[in-house]
């Protein structure tokens, strides 16, 4: 049976007359790595926030672990561990310093060993005394990690964790993130603005925009979906939309301009297209091709 | 829980540059004053005295410790607030503007216990403010200049008081002084949790202060009726100590206006913290 670790309901939260989140609803299993995903501005950090109640939401229904976060705060607090925005620490004290005071306040006994340990284990062994303000950025990130995984939670939550990180550093938190989950079985929420980044290593995921819910399922159903945006660059955009029509009752968009033709199909019948094409004398010069989800969720990101 | 992050608190505190100011603020105004009376004290007092020389003779060293730290909380009561409030009124709002409440307030703490814990460290280093300002005041003074009878002019002439008279009153007298000086602690922590920034909560502190001090001494009908009832009106009630007879009731209506202060404060941070959106 699958059990819910997560439960957002009609999630609504306004600041001062604009309203951020105006209907968001998505559900985290037990062992997901879940994304996140809307474009800058969607209501991601928001709707975080309101789930970690570091904000009052206006209406809608959270429960976290099957509670409700007003009843059991302490209790579900403690088996989360969350980098919400960035990872902020006192500057003055060393990475050290920082995880002790956190874990003196994270519900469970953390000994001196196990700080050590998780330092290590995010690559921060040898920096440790350091003093936080001498910290790159990636290196932040890591400490934020530590201290969201010292307590050892069930449910980590990760808000753009990846943001002005080198390449190095992302496929390193990309890598971190698949061995929590697989490894050592933790479910793991993460937001993002890049669907590549979720494609890589989410497992479920929700879109939002403009504050709503727009889609959520598997990241295998809602992206390999067989329904393909195709793009033709040919010699004959008009008579290739006629061959279109009469042979396979498709509509399609056409640029005679560019000489372009663009149709939504199943990727099972490009080839049939094309070789229709060659077959009645269009010179073909590429077929371009896009899942109709990243095709919509690039349309929801220019459209801001 | 909450001592445990009393004990964070005080770690931050005692790492925070900016918590050794009053410190060091302190040591070097009070040591100015101990010097400068040293060096010259002698004809300030001749200054004083010289219209009482005529009625009166004075025998002994009118110019002793005791003496000194009357003088010296006198002159700094006013101005210890603003190092007070340099540390407590950055405890919440800094945080803000750092980013790190965000970080504390996802851990499974309650928003009463982090803010309970930041008044408890803001009074522990309040208190250590007012025993640095006893010692340097009161003891460096009396190494300096030695013991020995207090004279102390106020409103009804001149009180003399015998040197074995002196040390409760003083004892007394700081403990009223810190009272006062948690007044203003609890006063900027509250504002702290209004303000997502360092400045503004100080900045209101010592706002309200002056202003404060402004309506009080200020001779206008209006004002009578609400002076009785401020703070700023309290921060003096040390002085009561240093008169013959110490008017008990005056300095425990003064001892109840500043923790009805104190109260009122906090019960308002507290209100306000825990419906606090925290969007830094």
């Amino acid at each position: 049976m699958i059990q819910e670790v997560v439960a957002v309901r009609n999630l609504k939260k306004s600041f001062k007359g604009f309203q951020a989140v105006k209907d968001v609803s998505f559900a985290v299993h037990r062992n997901d790595v879940f994304g996140f995903l809307g474009p800058n501005g969607a209501g991601k950090s928001t709707s975080l926030r309101c789930m970690l109640s570091l904000i009052k939401e206006d209406s809608g229904e959270i429960s976290l672990f099957g509670k409700s976060m007003q009843s059991s705060r302490r209790e579900v607090l403690s088996k989360i561990g969350s980098i919400i925005e960035k990872p902020d620490f006192y500057k003055y004290l060393s990475a050290y310093k920082n995880l002790e005071l956190l874990a003196r306040i994270s519900g469970t006994s953390v000994s001196k060993s196990a700080i050590n340990d998780i330092l290590e284990f995010v690559g921060l062994e040898g920096r440790e005394n350091h003093r936080f303000r001498t910290f790159s950025h990636g290196m932040k990130q890591r400490l934020g990690i530590a201290q969201a995984l010292m307590h050892n939670p069930e449910l980590i939550v990760l808000d753009e964790p990846t943001t002005g990180l080198d390449p190095q550093g992302i496929v390193d938190i990309r890598n971190l993130i698949l061995k929590l989950s697989q490894e050592q079985g933790k479910t793991v929420i993460l937001s993002s603005h890049q669907l590549s980044e979720i494609e890589m290593i989410a497992n479920r995921m929700v879109i939002i925009n403009k504050g709503k819910t727009l889609i959520e399922g598997s990241v295998n159903e809602l992206l390999n979906t067989s329904q393909m945006v195709v793009r033709f660059q040919l010699d004959d955009a008009h008579r290739a939309m006629k061959l279109l029509q009469s042979d396979f009752q498709i509509q399609a968009k056409s640029s005679e301009l560019k000489q372009e033709l663009e149709l939504e199909i199943d990727k099972m019948r490009i080839a049939d297209v094309a070789e229709c094409f060659v077959k009645n004398g269009l010179r073909i010069y590429s077929i371009e091709q896009k899942r109709k989800l990243e095709d919509y969720f690039i349309k929801i990101t220019q459209d801001l | 829980m909450l001592l445990k992050n009393t004990i964070n608190e005080l770690i931050k505190i005692i790492a925070k540059p900016r918590s050794y100011i009053g410190f060091g603020a302190l040591t070097l105004l009070i040591g100015v004053i101990l010097l400068a009376m040293k060096a010259d004290g002698k004809s300030f007092i001749s200054f004083v005295t010289a219209s009482f020389e005529e009625t009166l003779s004075f025998n002994g060293e009118i110019l002793n410790g005791n003496l000194m730290a009357f003088i010296i909380l006198q002159m700094l009561i006013i101005h210890v607030p603003l190092l007070v409030a340099l540390v407590t009124g950055d405890l919440v709002s800094g945080e803000a503007a750092m980013g790190t409440l965000r970080m504390m307030a996802t851990k499974p703490i309650s928003r009463s216990a982090i803010l309970g814990s930041k008044l408890l460290a803001g009074a522990i280093y309040t208190f250590l403010l007012t025993l640095w300002m006893a010692f340097m005041a009161y003891g460096v003074g009396q190494w300096m200049f030695g013991a020995g009878d207090l004279i102390v002019l106020n409103n009804d002439g001149l009180v003399i008081i015998p040197g074995d008279d002196i040390l409760w009153r003083y004892l007394y007298g700081f403990g009223l002084a810190y009272l006062a000086l948690l007044a203003i602690a609890s006063m900027s922590i509250c504002f702290s949790v209004f303000s997502d920034n360092s400045i503004g909560p100080i900045v209101s502190t010592m706002s309200v202060i002056i202003l404060f001090t402004i309506i009080g001494s200020l001779d206008v009908a209006s004002f009578h009726s609400i002076q009785p009832f401020l703070l700023t009106t309290h921060m003096s009630a040390w002085r009561s100590l240093f008169e013959m007879p110490v008017p008990g009731p005056a300095i425990i209506n003064s001892i109840y206006i500043l923790l009805a202060h104190i109260v009122a404060f906090t019960l308002i941070a507290l209100w306000k913290f825990n419906r606090k959106d925290i969007n830094t």
